[in-house]
């Protein structure tokens, strides 16, 4: 029986006939599915949302010619969200209904699938971080920073109230911090660096034994890889507080493990595998030393057996959870961002060992080429310090805002960074545009 | 009885190959591609190595391996899972829909206006007077949301006493774990015999320090709170502010709105009441709505409408941020689609073809179901059967469970929840699949399942002695 929207006068989602209705109806007992509405008078809504019903055609249509609004523009831009290419399997995959469909895995024996897929990614992590531990999703970088110093507060030995975070931290990603360690008093203080790095003299300054985490990116905001997180771990650890690190799963794929130099916790953003920059929509990545086991925010998917003595997978430790130890638990997450990880999954298995680490040395390569090419144009000075690059760096003009507005009408967008200071972000998404990118500079700065 | 069927690709006879990613040619590369020191990179970087037909199958086999809405019923009580429609994807997926958060707002009019009309919409639909979309997932839109009301407190000098939220026992646990995150102390309010909220208890426990009152209308029971003017009156009296968790929206859409009952602030489950797929546990999206008086205290940026043209900008007294960008922006973008397409009318009516069925559900079902009359969902009582022993029962007969064993004032609850996503004969089904579980032997309900994927899951084991990586299976 096929009906037009028009004769279905309701939600196009609901298969019920007429006939059944009235079958319905008169199995409950009423005349009118209104009268199973036990709602005061006073506080019934009779007025109209004032939004229009549409077909399917209408409102892809509408959709699609509103995001037409959007300039068509080549983006070199990152500070903390980047796209690779993302292989066709990962849309193809993840878009199965039967993926995407479903539900948190409350009833592990009907979603071994996304089980064992949380597991797989939870074990990537484990690998690319060197810690023993990964939760399968946070929010997003911010988020999972976040949590991290509430992780701090809550498994240090002794007291203390403050987190040390570095200048070149993206002010969004201190905003969230800030809002989430409020509630635990603690608050937010920042180290200065030099040129973009972090020395150890500067923690050594900064730190004492009311600090309970010590905050560093690598590659940090600006595209520098840290150079002295050995030495900075050591410090960390001498005064008992965490040690968290900011990255990344392909930047993990090429710089030396975490854990190695005393990492306690990595957080970052997952995404830049398996999504595309969608408006800052990530993954929040968060794995960390086996000793906070009991305290890692989020959930966990372990292995375990079925009754028949089969491997089989299962969200476990849940006494952390929300749903059981309710005020006392170690987040209040419950929906996650389980689906990105699933593409980050396919993502990163798709590329392989191999793979992944081509990419990166070519995140790295591709920013030390493209800062080399701007810094011969005059006008241009890049890169801006002698550092070790990746995916990004920064240069000097006169007048970035003017810059960056020439640029924009030629279909390629920059940050801009303060009056003259421009940012660009370089991988395999935008490399074909590297010439085209060059010959707009010598364009504008003629 | 209609089974739902779990293809298994079974390939466990062929030497021994055990199907998980990292059995399959593992491989370790060396890094030495840069000129990158040597103290600042890895050595080597072991991970699975699998070609791409490989890949292929095993996560298709995957897939095969998971029940999702499109696989079936999928009654979970306050989860409000219902059928995803096909065409939001391909609207999430135009590439002009993936921009970087950073570009300048004149480039991206497009996304600030389906974002600005999402803001709208939601509005309207719970009687809020601004919104945020910023919170990734409702609890991150709870926490949001009390960070709000501290900030209201704060910025009114009632910063240092207002101490207390007010939860009761009944509601989901995020409430009470979104509230200790912001600094909060929990106070338990226990229901009263019909389910509700009881007044002379709420009345005890409002006072000076009370910073709000945090409620789920109707609530997990299906209740609608009878007296939730007197409860608003009550709170507001007291200097505290009413917090709605938008859990069960789906039961009221266009019939009812938060923000005529009282409420100040709300949070909304976009990837429930709004039909946007869940993910296997996310990404979902948990907006906020305040009315007037605590719109200036928002995350910032909002995005707002001049003449045309959108802009982001920051209200007078924002609590800052609570996502890095502009939340879960592509989830959003389906939500939108999904209220365009429905339209006023069709979320009304999806409200009450939700309620009507649950309430078919329930009259179908012969088990004990203590609180009536209920909207959405209802709980019934599995009696002196193991509610999680009859919900792997369920699974047998080819239908997802309903949620087990909460809330914990009904005996052994079932809570279900069916949407108006499911039809008449499917309804049919599933309270079949309930009178089969209860009537089966006892027995079979503790050796369910028998017909899934996999057996009964040992999850004591799991916990006790935690593998969480293929790195520990080895591990014993």
């Amino acid at each position: 029986m096929t009906r037009t929207d028009d004769e279905r006068k309701g939600t196009p989602f609901a298969p019920h006939t007429d006939d059944e209705v009235e079958a319905m109806l008169e199995a409950v007992g009423v005349d009118d599915a209104d009268e199973l509405f036990d709602i005061d008078a006073s506080i019934r809504f009779d007025g109209e949302f004032d939004i229009d019903a549409a077909t399917e055609q209408t409102v892809t249509r509408e959709l699609t010619e509103t995001l037409a609004r959007n300039d068509d523009a080549v983006e070199f831009l990152g500070r903390g969200h980047y796209s690779h290419h993302i292989p066709s399997l990962v849309d193809h995959i993840s878009l199965r209904s039967e993926f995407i469909t479903s539900y948190t895995q409350y009833q592990p024996e009907v979603t071994q699938g996304f089980l064992q897929v949380l597991f797989e990614y939870q074990s990537m992590l484990v690998e690319l971080t060197g810690l023993e531990i990964a939760n399968c999703s946070m929010y997003d970088a911010s988020t999972a920073l976040g949590e991290a110093a509430t992780l701090a507060d809550r498994v240090r030995s002794t007291s203390g109230s403050r987190v040390l975070v570095p200048d070149y931290l993206r002010s969004e990603r201190r905003d969230v911090l800030e809002n989430y360690v409020e509630g635990a008093g603690l608050t937010v203080e920042e180290v200065r660096t030099e040129e973009g790095v972090t020395t150890p003299d500067a923690i050594e300054r900064a730190i004492d034994d009311d600090v309970v985490m010590a905050y560093l990116e690598s590659p940090t905001t600006e595209g520098v890889i840290e150079e002295h997180l050995e030495e900075i771990g050591g410090l960390v650890d001498d005064h008992d507080a965490m040690f968290c690190l900011g990255s990344d799963p392909v930047a993990l794929s090429l710089l030396r493990s975490p854990a190695s130099v005393g990492v306690d916790v990595v957080i970052g953003d997952a995404s830049v595998l398996g999504m595309p920059a969608s408006y800052g929509m990530g993954l929040g990545l968060f794995a960390c030393r086996k000793e906070y086991l009991r305290q890692v925010p989020g959930r966990l998917v372990g292995a375990s057996e079925d009754a028949d003595g089969n491997r089989a997978f299962t969200l476990t430790l849940q006494t952390r959870e929300q749903h059981i130890r309710r005020e006392r638990a170690t987040s209040n997450i419950c929906t996650n961002q389980a689906w990105v990880a699933l593409r980050t999954s396919i993502h990163a298995a798709s590329l392989g060992p191999s793979g992944l680490v081509s990419l990166a040395e070519q995140c790295h390569n591709l920013a030390e080429r493209t800062a080399t090419r701007l810094d011969e144009i005059d006008g241009v000075s890049a890169p801006v310090r002698d550092r070790h690059h990746f995916r990004e760096f920064r240069a000097h003009v006169d007048d970035a805002d003017a810059v960056v507005e020439a640029l924009s009408a030629d279909g390629f967008a920059v940050h801009a960074i303060d009056e003259g200071t421009i940012q660009l972000c370089v991988s395999d998404v935008n490399e074909h545009r590297i010439d085209e990118l060059t010959a707009a500079f010598e364009e504008v700065l003629s | 009885m209609q089974h739902h069927t779990q293809t298994i690709w079974n390939d466990s006879d062929s030497a021994g190959y055990e199907p998980l990613l990292s059995e399959r040619n593992m491989d370790t590369v060396e890094v030495d591609g840069t000129d990158l020191p040597d103290h600042l990179t890895r050595d080597s970087l072991e991970l699975p190595e699998l070609s791409e037909p490989e890949l292929a199958r095993h996560y298709t086999r995957l897939s095969q391996m998971n029940y999702g809405i499109d696989s079936g019923p999928y009654p979970l009580g306050s989860c409000t899972m219902k059928y995803n429609p096909k065409f939001t994807e391909d609207v999430a997926s135009l590439p002009s829909a993936a921009v970087h958060p950073d570009r300048e707002e004149d480039s991206v009019q497009g996304t600030l206006q389906i974002y600005h009309e999402l803001q709208e919409y939601l509005g309207r639909i719970g009687g809020m007077d601004a919104v945020t979309l910023q919170p990734p997932a409702g609890a991150a839109g709870e926490f949001a949301g009390i960070l709000v009301a501290k900030a209201y407190h704060e910025a009114n000098d009632e910063g240092d006493h207002r101490s207390e939220v007010i939860v009761p026992t009944s509601a989901h646990g995020t409430n009470f774990a979104s509230a200790a995150m912001a600094g909060y102390d929990v106070v338990e309010l226990p229901e009263n015999e019909d389910g509700r909220v009881d007044l002379e208890a709420l009345s005890a426990a409002v006072g000076e320090s009370t910073a709000a009152l945090m409620l789920t209308n109707p609530n997990t029971l299906g209740l609608f709170e009878r007296n939730i003017e007197e409860i608003a009156t009550i709170v507001h009296d007291a200097g505290g502010l009413m917090y709605y968790d938008g859990a069960n929206l789906n039961a009221l859409l266009g019939r009812a709105r938060p923000g005529d009952m009282g409420f100040d602030i709300m949070h909304y489950n976009v990837h429930k009441t709004f039909a946007t797929p869940h993910g296997g546990g996310g990404p979902g999206a948990g907006p906020v709505g305040v009315c007037e008086r605590l719109a200036p205290f928002l995350p910032t940026p909002q995005v707002r409408e001049n003449d045309g043209e959108y802009e982001l900008f920051e209200p007078d007294e924002t609590i800052g941020k609570v996502h890095g960008a502009m939340g879960n922006w592509l989830v959003l973008l389906k939500a939108h689609a999904y209220i365009r397409r429905l339209g006023g009318d069709g979320l009304r009516d999806a409200s009450a073809k939700a309620v009507l069925n649950a309430n078919y559900l329930a009259s179908q079902i012969d088990l004990e179901i203590p609180f009536e009359p209920f909207h959405h969902e209802f709980v019934a009582s599995a009696g002196d059967r193991d509610a999680a022993d009859f919900a792997k029962r369920m699974l047998d007969y080819g239908v997802h469970p309903p949620t087990t064993k909460w809330p914990e004032n009904v005996t052994e609850a079932l809570m279900t929840e069916p949407t108006e996503a499911e039809s008449k004969a499917t309804l049919d089904q599933l309270a079949d699949a309930f009178a089969a579980a209860s009537t089966d032997d006892v027995s079979e309900l503790e050796n369910a399942p028998r017909q899934t994927s996999a057996g009964r899951i040992d999850q004591t084991s799991a916990a006790r002695n935690p593998r969480l990586s293929w790195q520990q299976l080895d591990d014993s």
